[in-house]
């Protein structure tokens, strides 16, 4: 047998077979009997009241069985409480069909479950809704002064640090200044695959949820809450996940109400949302950031102040870490951060890949560009003046921090050295102008609790399952591989199992901390069986580890041998059939610990180097280079991981140059709703993209020293992005996305 | 989108003869543009008439030196056809310059011409529109019309037309082949398209039930002097902000005859024959082009979020009559505008 060392290797995807092959189930794919099928009527209007729907004309429609509003939704949970999930923000979680009251444009106000998916569709397009319209406010702008500094409601936000220093007065007095505001749109996750919940009903009050959701706890806590379920009685599952970004995090209203029109009708139910209504809940909030910089002649920084407002809805305080990360990520001694959010006629926002970092490094880092162009230096160099060797929003050392490395070794790939500082002064073969950007940032490397069972039968065939999810992120093959190295074994004789409550229980599937936790959970319950296969190969009969400890031995290409003498060993089939058990199980559940990590600030980070051409007469730019260097510990699949940066890299040059849902404030209403004109990047906007890890060690964050990669890849592209073309054209951009009309 | 029934027709006077025959009835090509439009709801025919099956698919010579292209041809068959290559490579570059490939693998040459605008608000049925319902209002004046007409706009409709071959059609000047209810005729294409006016509603001068059955090309391909140049926000896959068609003689540097279209500005594909006169007789310098697209744009009006385009429009003239002028520009260099 080959080599069982997979951790760090280039592992193809498991579930890529499943996938290319369509065998892989996704929400709306479970077929199941006697289904009936929903589709959501959604509001024209920002904000008023139902005044009347006429339900009787649709519900003469043969094959219309049922419509559902807020004239008779049955009494269900009436705190709160019952509808906050895992990653609620504070205030009170929107209740679909509850009143008769329109919070928001595109509010789910009907759902209409038919025979068919067409004629509950059409049903929808005719049932008339009467609104009484009131005002409306959508703009952030008019809001400016209403903003307020929000509680700490939200698992993961942590309000900004208190100031340090003197800010004000250091920056009157510094030899260099900068001070601008930067804006970046709103964007919706739109990950392809559309909100969907197929509800198997089981009979006497059991379901089944077939649900896209990043965390199948999450949603089964939230249903068992809202409609009184026993935990047995409403599994959740979902197998794959055509892309979340961060839109399955909490459970969106496709699901609630799918599950209450089975509940109801005593029927299975399938739900599908639109791509219309895939804009009609959680995105990337509208983000106002002011920065004001100064540098001291040596081109150390002198002063920093970073405030962020951005919106949210009038119903919840929803949160992310926008201006924190500016605190930590350069030596600045001299600091204040604000951040502040308003309410509006909207739904609230959601956590989008690198929620509030990716916003917080547009800001930060384009400001650091114009404050080392204001010190007339390199913006790299200036980069490498300011490094933090500690984390002084906490005043604690970094577990690991290699963002130095990061700084040289990408440089060196992109030929950064070779760059000359005036704006407009490089040009290609043909003529355009060239620019080259830097940009970078850092990110939380978070471990949760989670558990995992582990299983291998006599054939020497290992299961390994948890409840985490898989959304597109490597979860299948990195867990495979992390089980198939702990025990020896070939990848192909590992199943790993997830996206079901009846497994042991995991965290939603978000913040980058899938690695860290479920994997740290995978190993340590592999490492459990391992001890008890070690047990029963000590007993065998002129066993060559009679004598040897646990210590003594390691489970590599099928077998289990002494480290010392690779000759002493038994071959780990063997081991089972020879003790006469079917099966061997194990099952551990892995807490960070605590008082390792306390010590410690825990973070990824990463540096971003960008190349654009600009047509200075037409306005267009192409990205035609981008160097992203990570760290981020340990890289467990450089495959997957490398995949992760790339989507993230596209991702941030959309952010840069095309991304950005737009309302018409009129009507407090999104209007590019659909995929002809939200606009992401295709092929022929993505050139080369290089992704280099620059590994570090650390085995305080966590047993496996993985920092995660799902997130960290997607900061500083946008500033990189944008920092390059005011080096290609003088023109500084300060609100994203660039679009041809901002460089005419 | 409503319940329809569906029949598929196999000869042209079968298709005219259902289509009058059902009140709320439409014709279907590739689907590309009608079926998205019966999905939001902003179409709603009662009875398809399917067109696929009509022999109007060929692209053949015509005695004059011209080219027909069918109506029922697809817009990949058409672009990458060897005469179209070879003689019209201006359409060649327009068509490929729209949509995705798959988008043209399906979508037909009539129903190019019958795409309706992308208008956010037409397709939106919580706004109004004068287009869509008339008399309810244009939300695109003093809404988003980032994607909106700045030329021969109206009190009651901004929107543009968004085709890509059309533009380049509108250079070449074919004629368009209809039957109707009541016989055959020809429309000069600059005819076939209209401005909004007070009746937005009317894209275009067909008679009701008449079916697209073809375009003449006439001889003239501007083969060796052309270019299609297409601004858009992203490289692929995203309608015009602004695109031009020009297409020109020359003899030694000296303009013979020209073609200018612009697309993204206007109800119509905008073709600007005073503009073309200008140039006639006119060296090929940067100088005459910055006259002819100062001219074009001379009564062009901004709506606020579109300001842009009158600025971006002069100077994709300018550049795309110098790609024609410097005539290097080939049939198969489909990511010209897109190039880094
Ligand atoms: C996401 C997306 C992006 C696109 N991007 C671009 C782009 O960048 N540039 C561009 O130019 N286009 C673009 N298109 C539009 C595309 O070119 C049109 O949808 C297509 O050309 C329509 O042709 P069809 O045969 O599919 O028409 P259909 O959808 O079948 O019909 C459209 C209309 O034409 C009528 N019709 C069809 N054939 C005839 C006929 N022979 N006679 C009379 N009436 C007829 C139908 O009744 C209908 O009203 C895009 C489309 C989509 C969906
Ligand atoms: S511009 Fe035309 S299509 Fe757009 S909203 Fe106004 S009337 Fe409707």
């Amino acid at each position: 047998m080959s080599t069982t060392n997979y951790i760090g290797k280039p592992t193809s995807r498991v579930d890529g077979p499943a996938k290319v092959t369509g065998t892989a189930t996704y929400a709306a794919e479970y077929s199941v009997a006697n289904m009936a099928y929903g589709y959501v009527v959604s509001s024209p209007i920002a904000k008023g009241k139902i005044t009347k729907i006429h339900a009787e004309e649709v519900l003469a429609l043969p094959g219309v069985v049922q419509v559902f509003s807020h004239e008779n939704v049955p009494s269900l949970a009436w705190f709160d409480r019952s509808y906050k999930d895992d990653v609620a923000p504070g205030g009170s979680p929107f209740r679909a069909l509850h009143d008769a009251d329109i919070k928001f444009s595109q509010q789910p106000v009907a759902l209409i479950v038919a025979e068919t998916f067409e004629l509950a569709r059409y049903a929808a397009s005719v049932l008339r809704v009467e609104y009484q319209q009131e005002d409306h406010e959508t703009s952030l702008e008019t809001q400016r002064a209403k903003g307020y500094e929000p509680g700490a409601g939200k698992t993961g936000f942590q309000p900004p640090p208190a100031p340090r220093g003197n800010p004000d007065k250091a920056w009157e007095e510094a030899p260099h200044r900068m001070e601008a505001e930067y804006v970046h749109g709103a964007q919706h996750h739109n990950p392809m695959e559309l909100f969907s919940t197929t509800v198997e009903w089981r009979g006497e009050g059991k379901i089944t949820a077939y649900d896209k959701t990043q965390g199948v706890m999450n949603v089964q806590q939230y249903l068992t809450k809202i409609f009184g379920l026993k935990k047995d009685d409403c599994r959740v599952v979902n197998e794959y996940m055509g892309g979340g970004f961060g839109s399955g995090l909490r459970p969106q209203y496709s699901a609630y109400l799918a599950v209450l029109a089975a509940l109801e009708l005593k029927r299975s139910v399938r739900l599908t949302l639109t791509r219309e209504q895939m804009f009609s809940f959680g995105h990337r909030p509208h983000t106002l950031q002011y920065l004001k910089l100064a540098a001291n002649a040596d081109g150390t920084l002198a002063a920093l102040q970073h405030h962020a407002l951005h919106e949210t809805s009038q119903f919840e305080d929803y949160t992310e870490n926008v201006v924190n990360w500016s605190g930590m990520l350069y030596q600045c001694e001299n600091v204040k951060l604000g951040y502040q959010i308003a309410k509006l006629d909207m739904y609230t926002p959601l956590d989008m890949r690198a929620p509030g970092a990716a916003s917080g490094s547009i800001g930060l880092e384009i400001a650091m560009d114009e404050m080392a162009y204001a010190a007339g230096l390199d913006p790299l160099e200036f980069r490498l003046r300011n490094y933090a060797e500690r984390d002084q929003n906490v005043d604690k050392p970094f577990s690991s921090k290699k963002l130095r490395e990061c700084y040289h070794q990408g440089a060196a790939k992109f030929g950064w050295d070779k760059r000359t500082q005036a704006p407009g002064s490089m040009r290609n073969a043909d003529g355009k102008l060239v620019g080259w950007g830097v940009g970078g940032g850092v990110w939380d490397a978070t471990q949760q609790k989670a558990a995992a069972k582990a299983s291998i039968t006599a054939d020497g065939k290992l299961t390994v399952s948890s409840a985490t999810g898989e959304n597109g992120t490597g979860t299948y093959t990195i867990m495979s591989q992390i089980a198939a190295e702990t025990l020896g074994l070939p990848i192909e004789a590992v199943t790993f199992k997830l996206g079901d409550t009846d497994l042991p229980e995991s965290p939603l599937q978000g913040g980058s901390w899938t690695a860290a936790s479920v994997g740290s959970a995978v190993q340590s319950t592999c490492e459990a069986l391992a001890e008890k296969i070690f047990k029963l190969a000590r007993k065998m009969d002129d066993s060559p580890l009679r004598d040897a400890k646990f210590e003594d031995v390691e489970f590599a290409s099928g077998q289990l041998r002494l480290r010392a003498d690779h000759s002493q060993a038994v071959v780990l089939r063997d081991v089972l059939q020879a003790s006469g058990e079917a099966k061997l199980e194990a099952d551990s559940s892995v807490m960070p610990n605590m008082v390792k990590q306390n010590g410690y600030s825990l973070h990824s980070h990463n540096v971003v180097f960008a190349e654009v051409t600009v047509d200075e007469d037409l306005g267009t730019v192409h990205v035609t280079r981008v160097v992203n260097a990570i760290a981020a510990g340990r890289i467990l699949n450089l495959k997957t991981a490398r995949s992760q940066v790339l989507g993230s890299v596209v991702w941030g040059l959309g952010m840069a140059l095309m991304e950005e849902t737009v309302m018409d404030h009129k009507f407090g209403r999104y209007m590019n709703h659909n995929f002809a004109e939200y606009h992401v990047p295709v092929n022929a906007d993505i050139h080369d993209i290089d992704v280099l890890f620059v590994e570090e060690e650390d085995d305080i964050v966590n047993p496996l020293g993985v920092k995660g990669i799902g997130e960290v890849g997607m900061l500083g592209v946008a500033a990189a992005v944008a920092n390059a073309v005011f080096h290609a054209t003088g023109k500084r951009v300060r609100d994203l996305p660039v679009m041809i009309d901002k460089l005419l | 989108m409503n319940p329809f029934t569906y029949s598929r027709a196999t000869a042209v006077a079968d298709a005219v003869r259902d289509k009058a025959s059902h009140p709320d009835s439409e014709y279907l090509g590739g689907g590309t543009n009608l079926i998205d439009l019966m999905k939001e709801n902003v179409a709603r025919p009662t009875h398809l008439v399917g067109l696929n099956k009509l022999p109007l698919a060929d692209i053949e010579a015509l005695p004059d030196g011209g080219l027909r292209l069918g109506a029922l041809a697809t817009n990949a068959d058409t672009a990458w056809h060897d005469e179209v290559k070879s003689r019209y490579p201006l359409l060649n570059q327009a068509i490929l310059a729209g949509a995705s490939p798959q988008l043209r693998n399906a979508a037909t040459n009539g129903g190019n011409l019958m795409q309706r605008t992308r208008c956010y608000y037409f397709y939106d049925l919580a706004t109004p529109c004068n287009k869509r319902e008339p008399g309810s209002g244009c939300s695109a004046i003093g809404g988003y019309n980032r994607v909106c007409g700045i030329l021969g706009t109206s009190e009651s409709c901004i929107a543009t037309h968004p085709s890509d071959m059309c533009v380049a059609l509108a250079a070449l000047a074919p004629t368009v082949r209809v039957s109707g209810p009541n016989g055959d005729r020809t429309i000069a294409f600059d005819d076939f398209h209209r401005l909004p006016g007070d009746q937005p509603e009317k894209d275009n001068n067909l008679e009701p039930g008449e079916l697209i059955t073809g375009l003449d090309l006439p001889a003239k391909g501007f083969e060796k002097n052309f270019s299609y140049l297409k601004l858009r926000d992203r490289s692929s896959y995203a309608f015009a902000l602004i695109s031009v068609a020009a297409g020109l003689e020359l003899e030694g540097n000296t303009i013979k005859d020209a073609r200018l279209a612009l697309g993204g500005v206007a109800h119509k594909p905008w073709r600007d024959q005073e503009a073309e006169n200008m140039l006639k007789g006119q060296p090929a310098t940067e100088d005459t082009f910055r006259r002819v697209a100062a001219k074009v744009v001379a009564d062009a009006k901004g709506h606020g979020s579109n300001d842009f385009k009158i600025e971006l429009a002069k100077r994709a003239i300018v550049r795309a009559l110098k790609q024609a002028a410097e005539g290097n520009q080939h049939a198969a260099d489909v990511f010209l505008n897109s190039n880094p």
